[in-house]
């Protein structure tokens, strides 16, 4: 997509700072007052110093939200994938009673129409397979068989359309009968690739497909008008924009699960090198897209199969890493910033995350579990670094304990910049007035 | 062959392994004895990880290896009477009602059968009332709760208080792991310890068992 006439001749440095310029005009957004729209400026200003290393003003303050808005606005979990207007209710609630940096997309959360009208199997979700408090989990599986590398390598579409998706959706099941799109290369070929079409469970399973357009249609009207509202209201930006993942994840996940990948790396390494590489121009694609549609650099990355407990050193060298250092790099060619949070603990993986490869000051790594002290060691003058407030002090603690703990974090590693407050892992629970500690002391002590 | 066998398995060698165990039982090598040599090579594997050496591919791929030869010689051990060996305790394990994340008990599972214990796993999203039950049922030494959700602090908590209503709690230890799990979390669900891996699992179970 290109965001202007001379788009192709930019230098990715180029293309960063035009693609700054548009997040920070925020065309189309009607700011409550000027008040709230010079807010929103200054914010994106105070991110934008922080990814290139520079002193802002304060620290940025940028809690990574799972469904703690819905636990917090007196919802739950079933509720906010349920019922839009109660969603809209919790997320504004979370927003202005917190005042953080950046807004927490209700997004994230989907909707329970969408993914029942779809007979959605890889997940289960609260009203379908968990309970009404729990929020959404994956239910790991091989949807992709050992043996279907090569048809997954030659045709991804393909392959994703006629055989994934046939798996992950139940009413897209009779899908696995269609011929690939690539045989309509010729008159005669039209009507053979047409007769699937035309059988009645194929029928049946595109009323579905339609069904569920008209699902999402209505979630993202109500997620629209959820974000707008707190966007226009309050100033604030969101760094979740653009989505992308490591293509080791990508298969590790939700194609192969974590069993699968982990056999394949003993019995088809280069297939699956082989798989990965394929996809992680697929990946890149797929983050700039979605960073363009929603007018902003940032591509939010979350990484979960490497840590340091998952893959040994010289797994993580050989399987992991090379393709997660190409979907980053793709990405910052494009202009975007990957945002990437890294789950779980990478105190072993940081030289890596420090690679000269990497350009520096256009990536923010936000940690679950890793030392933030060792995060800033290595990675201190080539990217913002942020995370690491745990659940269990957010939720066990007292707020003094919390201010503390931020206090001497700020004090660690905030340095002269490139640093961002946040949690660890994506936020579900929590006591308010500790998350309220935490982000008060951010902004208080976290002045430069 | 018996050395060939330990090495082909405790380094991941599928085929390898499989071709050796093919050869020995057709060399008349009795079931129990490659039994007790795949044993070994799991104790090697075992010792790598907990060393470091090893993380959750190889562990899983050894655990591949193991059930295919397991299903080679069950063909052949028919009669022959399986000798039970000593148990140093019994282990209750779950991931906790609401969460169906398995991949960290699996692991402390794993290394607590390669330490000697006899481990009893109730699955995932496991409800407080079926801990119970499977307490009185099987009154295991250590009951054990695994969770990845920060979500699933109450359910831990719940489930010791469960435990605690049935009048088992002095039946039996507690521990709990899982990301998310600390100090604070251990001390909030009324559980005995906890791990930050299945290393420590092991050493908190051992300890308790001795006591």
């Amino acid at each position: 997509m290109r965001l202007s006439e001379d788009w192709d001749q930019l230098t990715p440095d180029e293309k960063y700072e035009l693609r700054f310029k548009i997040l920070m005009e925020a065309e189309g957004v009607e700011f409550a007052n000027k008040e709230i729209e010079v807010k929103y400026q200054k914010t994106v200003k105070r991110i934008k110093d922080v990814v290139e290393l520079k002193k802002p003003d304060r620290v940025p303050v940028i809690p990574l939200m799972n469904f703690y808005p819905a636990k917090y606005g007196g919802i739950n979990a079933k509720e906010a994938m349920y019922d839009y207007d109660k969603l809209k209710a919790a997320w504004i609630k979370y927003h202005k009673d917190f005042e953080p940096d950046t807004l927490s997309s209700c997004f994230l959360i989907g909707s329970g129409p969408l993914f029942e009208t779809l007979d959605y199997k890889l997940y289960n979700w609260p009203g379908n397979g968990t309970t009404d408090n729990f929020p959404y989990q994956c239910v790991e599986k091989e949807y992709m068989k050992a043996e279907e590398y090569d048809l997954m390598i030659n045709d991804p579409s393909g392959y994703w359309m006629r055989y994934y998706l046939p798996r992950i959706f139940g009413s897209l099941a009779p899908w696995q009968k269609l011929a690939p799109f690539t045989d309509l290369v010729e008159l005669p070929f039209v009507g053979a690739v047409m007769v699937p079409v035309g059988m009645p469970d194929v029928q049946e399973a595109y009323k579905k497909y339609l069904e569920a357009g008209q699902k999402a249609i209505e979630w993202i009207q109500a997620v629209g008008e959820i974000d707008g509202q707190v966007m226009a209201t309050q100033g604030l930006p969101s760094l979740i924009a653009g989505f992308s993942k490591a293509p080791y994840d990508t298969i590790g996940d939700t194609l192969r699960g974590t069993r699968g990948i982990m056999m394949d790396m003993y019995r088809h390494p280069d297939k699956l090198i082989e798989a990965m590489e394929k996809l992680a121009p697929i990946m890149i694609e797929m983050g700039v897209r979605t960073a363009t549609m929603n007018k902003s650099p940032f591509v939010f990355i979350p990484l979960h199969k490497g840590e340091d407990t998952f893959l040994s050193d010289d797994d993580y060298a050989k399987f992991y890493w090379p393709t997660l250092k190409s979907v980053i790099k793709g990405l910052i060619e494009e202009g975007c910033v990957p945002y990437i949070f890294v789950e779980g603990a990478y105190n072993k993986r940081l030289d890596y995350l420090a690679d000269p490869d990497l350009p520096k000051g256009k990536i923010i790594w936000t940690f679950d579990k890793t030392d933030m002290k060792k995060a800033k060691k290595y990675l201190g003058n080539k990217a913002c670094i942020g995370g690491n407030v745990s659940s269990s002090l957010l939720k066990m603690s007292e707020p003094e304990e919390v201010r503390e703990y931020v206090r001497n974090l700020i004090d660690d590693v905030a340095g002269d910049g490139g640093y961002i407050l946040s949690n660890g892992a994506a936020l579900d629970v929590a006591e308010a007035e500790n998350l309220k500690a935490m982000i008060e002391t951010g902004k208080e002590y976290g002045k430069y | 062959m018996g050395e060939k066998i330990i090495e082909a398995i405790s380094e991941m060698q599928e085929e390898e392994s499989i071709k050796i165990v093919k050869e020995m039982l057709e060399d008349g090598v009795a079931p129990m004895n490659i039994m007790a040599k795949c044993k070994d090579a799991m104790e090697i594997v075992g010792e790598r990880y907990e060393k470091g050496e090893y993380f959750v591919p190889q562990l899983i791929m050894a655990g591949e290896i193991m059930t295919q030869i397991s299903d080679l010689t069950k063909e052949k051990i028919g009669e022959e009477e399986t000798e039970e060996e000593e148990k140093i305790g019994k282990i209750l394990m779950g991931t906790v009602n609401g969460d169906i994340h398995d991949i960290g008990k699996g692991i402390v599972n794993f290394n607590l059968e390669m330490n000697g214990f006899e481990v009893i796993d109730l699955g995932v999203n496991v409800a407080a009332e079926k801990y119970v039950e499977a307490i009185k049922e099987y009154s295991p030494d250590v009951v054990g709760m695994s969770c990845l959700l920060t979500i699933a602090f109450d359910p831990m908590k719940q489930t010791v208080d469960a435990i605690n209503e049935a009048g088992l709690r002095d039946k039996v230890k507690i521990m709990i792991g899982g990301a998310p799990i600390d100090d604070r979390i251990c001390e909030y669900t009324g559980a005995d310890g906890w791990g930050e891996n299945a290393v420590e699992a092991v050493t908190l179970a051992k300890k308790w068992v001795k006591e």
